[in-house]
């Protein structure tokens, strides 16, 4: 009851005090919050940069690929799709099969290449393709090589001919419904649909290579590589480094950089609090050494200084997380055109961290408050 | 009633004696000195202060009379010599053992009032309160009421007159009914109306009982004393018994 009392009076007194003198704990306030708003607003960064730049990164295409093992020709449908079950779904943005055979057109040979439409543009978005994906049979896509060779256009028909895996011979008119340009070996090519091309060669789906699209550092690549090697006999996979290299450099450096921004920030901050609390104090002298003179002792003039900073720093974390998610989205729309996805335990993390922060930038002003001499008050002055 | 010794030298005592030798010894300095480098701001002080007596210390600056109260009001240490109060040896403790004894023992008066600015008259009393033991409202009010002020309770400091800060002081001196009351030049910021009813408010505690020391420059404050202590270059130059008992 009377602990009750007196701890209902002094939390009164120290909220009068910062309620009171409000213009000057407006200051450190500032202070505070500018430093939890930069706090989470960087970190949040942190965490989401590599998440935005590994989805532009997925641009430069596919970073694994599938082959077969122990030198087998190709791989089942069934055990590809077995793989790629091992990976983590909501990572995996495309997996594209291909199959190649070799057919004639014109007496002139051609490489013609089975492969799943619908995923290609997740694997290689780089394509650049003119009229549309094949979406039936008889339908097929042609390398613009291709097409200069054989004056053909979209919409034109082309017969090709070949020879199917159980030895029959096949010769179908097929209309081209697009043309792509990638500017490596896809311009030479002739692309059909995996089943039509399966139909065709008289054979189950099949594929001599996977290509598949992950947003993953380069680590958690190994690891899924690791495991598929050790739970497929069938499928060898591979990084396809140049890509998972790069990415996961600049990404590495970006992150150091945006840490040791938001270092910086925190010291600013700690500084600037600690030099605001230091005027506070400077400017309280009077005050503390009449407390001391009517009797306080130095843990209770420690205890109210230490709870002015820590209430501080719970109310400039508040506001400061609330601009920090704000500073983020703002970042986040301008640089990368997306909105930003905000981890929310981030936001109690940021309140935490900035009332410790504060609290302990106050620690040297405190030790100079308790060091006040209550025989200051008598003095005249 | 009451008995006081004043001594500036130890062979040669000054008495001042009412008489009456039931009263206990509130306050006993013996041959304090308090020496700053080569500066004796007090030497050989002798003062002896019983319980319900009025005592003036006056003197000019740099006489030693803040030093002299820093001792007594409990925020220094003499240099030597030793310090009773309350029938207590202050003179070697350390700064939390003189803090308790401060908060127990001695109500302080200032001339600049040091009222805790974001705080209302009421809760300026309390603040004496909560460092000495416990919050209680109704006291302090009734403290306020004793000085006239319980009207003003929810004031702040600088709604205040110069004279009404001064019992918003004098109501948190007595709030947690000390030994002693010491008095800074309690009405060197005041106009002459205002000094009158702070003079009255030190007669009525005195009245009640209450044992004074008021450090003054001012002739006029100081009569208002039984016994005036006249400091010189840190040494007692005179005692004048005021006859007022």
């Amino acid at each position: 009851m009377v602990m009750n009392k007196n701890r209902r009076f002094i939390t009164k007194t120290i909220f009068s005090s910062l309620i009171r003198r409000r213009s000057r704990i407006a200051v450190a306030l500032l202070g505070i919050t500018i430093g939890a708003a930069v706090l989470l607003g960087m970190v949040t960064l942190c965490y989401d940069i590599p998440r935005q730049m590994g989805q532009e990164f997925r641009s430069y295409g596919a970073n694994m690929v599938f082959i077969p093992n122990n030198n087998q020709p190709t791989m089942t449908m069934p055990a590809i799709q077995a793989a790629v079950n091992l990976l983590p779904s909501e990572k995996v943005l495309g997996v594209t099969p291909f199959r190649y055979d070799a057919v004639r057109s014109n007496m002139q040979p051609y490489t013609i290449v089975g492969t799943d439409f619908s995923q290609v543009t997740k694997t290689s978005p780089y394509w650049q393709i003119t009229g549309q994906f094949p979406t039936q049979a008889q339908q097929i896509m042609i390398g613009v090589d291709v097409a200069n060779m054989a004056a053909l256009k979209v919409g034109d028909k082309m017969m090709i001919a070949g020879k199917s895996k159980q030895g029959s011979r096949f010769e179908e008119e097929m209309t081209v419904t697009g043309i792509v340009k990638t500017g490596r070996s896809e311009d030479g090519f002739i692309f059909i649909n995996l089943h039509d091309l399966s139909q065709l060669l008289e054979e189950d789906e099949q594929a001599e290579v996977v290509e598949l699209s992950i947003t993953a550092s380069e680590n958690e690549l190994k690891q899924y590589i690791d495991t598929i090697k050790s739970n497929s006999t069938t499928i060898d996979p591979h990084l396809i480094k140049w890509v998972t290299q790069s990415e996961t450099s600049v990404l590495g450096k970006l992150s150091s950089l945006l840490y040791l921004v938001t270092l910086v920030v925190l010291v600013l901050t700690m500084i600037c609090v600690a030099t605001t609390m230091m005027t506070v104090v400077m400017e309280r002298r009077k005050e503390i050494g009449l407390k001391k003179a009517i009797g306080a002792d130095n843990k209770s003039i420690a205890k109210e200084f230490l709870a002015e900073g820590l209430i501080l720093g719970i109310v400039g974390g508040i506001i400061g997380a609330i601009c920090g998610i704000i500073f983020a989205q703002v970042i986040s729309t301008n640089v990368f055109g997306r909105s930003i996805m905000i981890e929310f335990y981030l936001i109690p993390l940021t309140i935490v961290i900035s009332a410790v922060v504060t609290v302990v930038a106050c620690l040297i002003p405190v030790k100079r408050a308790v060091e006040v001499k209550p025989a200051l008050v008598l003095r005249g002055e | 009633m009451a008995i006081m010794n004043i001594d500036n030298n130890n062979t040669n005592h000054h008495n001042i004696n009412n008489n009456n030798t039931n009263k206990t010894h509130i306050l006993e300095v013996k041959d304090v000195s308090k020496i700053y480098g080569s500066l004796h701001a007090l030497s050989d002080v002798n003062l002896t202060v019983e319980e319900g007596r009025w005592l003036s210390i006056m003197g000019p600056s740099g006489s030693g009379k803040t030093t002299l109260m820093n001792i007594i009001g409990c925020m220094d240490t003499p240099t030597c010599g030793s310090v009773h109060l309350d029938g207590q040896d202050i003179t070697r403790l350390s700064l939390s053992e003189l803090t308790k004894i401060r908060r127990d023992k001695i109500g302080l008066i200032f001339q600049q009032f040091h009222l805790v600015p974001y705080l209302t008259a009421l809760e300026n009393v309390m603040v004496a309160q909560y460092y000495h033991s416990m919050v209680d409202e109704k006291e302090a009010l009734q403290a306020l009421d004793r000085v006239g002020l319980a009207a003003r309770a929810k004031h702040l400091p600088r709604q205040l007159s110069g004279g009404e800060q001064q019992r918003v002081c004098i109501a948190r001196a007595l709030i947690n009914y000390p030994k002693l009351i010491l008095a800074d030049e309690p009405t060197g910021n005041l106009d002459e109306a205002n000094e009158e009813m702070i003079m009255k408010l030190l007669h009525q505690l005195h009245e009640e009982g209450s044992t004074i020391i008021v450090v003054t420059h001012s002739p006029e404050v100081s009569q208002h004393a039984q016994t005036t202590v006249v400091l010189e270059y840190g040494k007692v130059a005179r005692v004048v018994n005021n006859h007022i008992d």
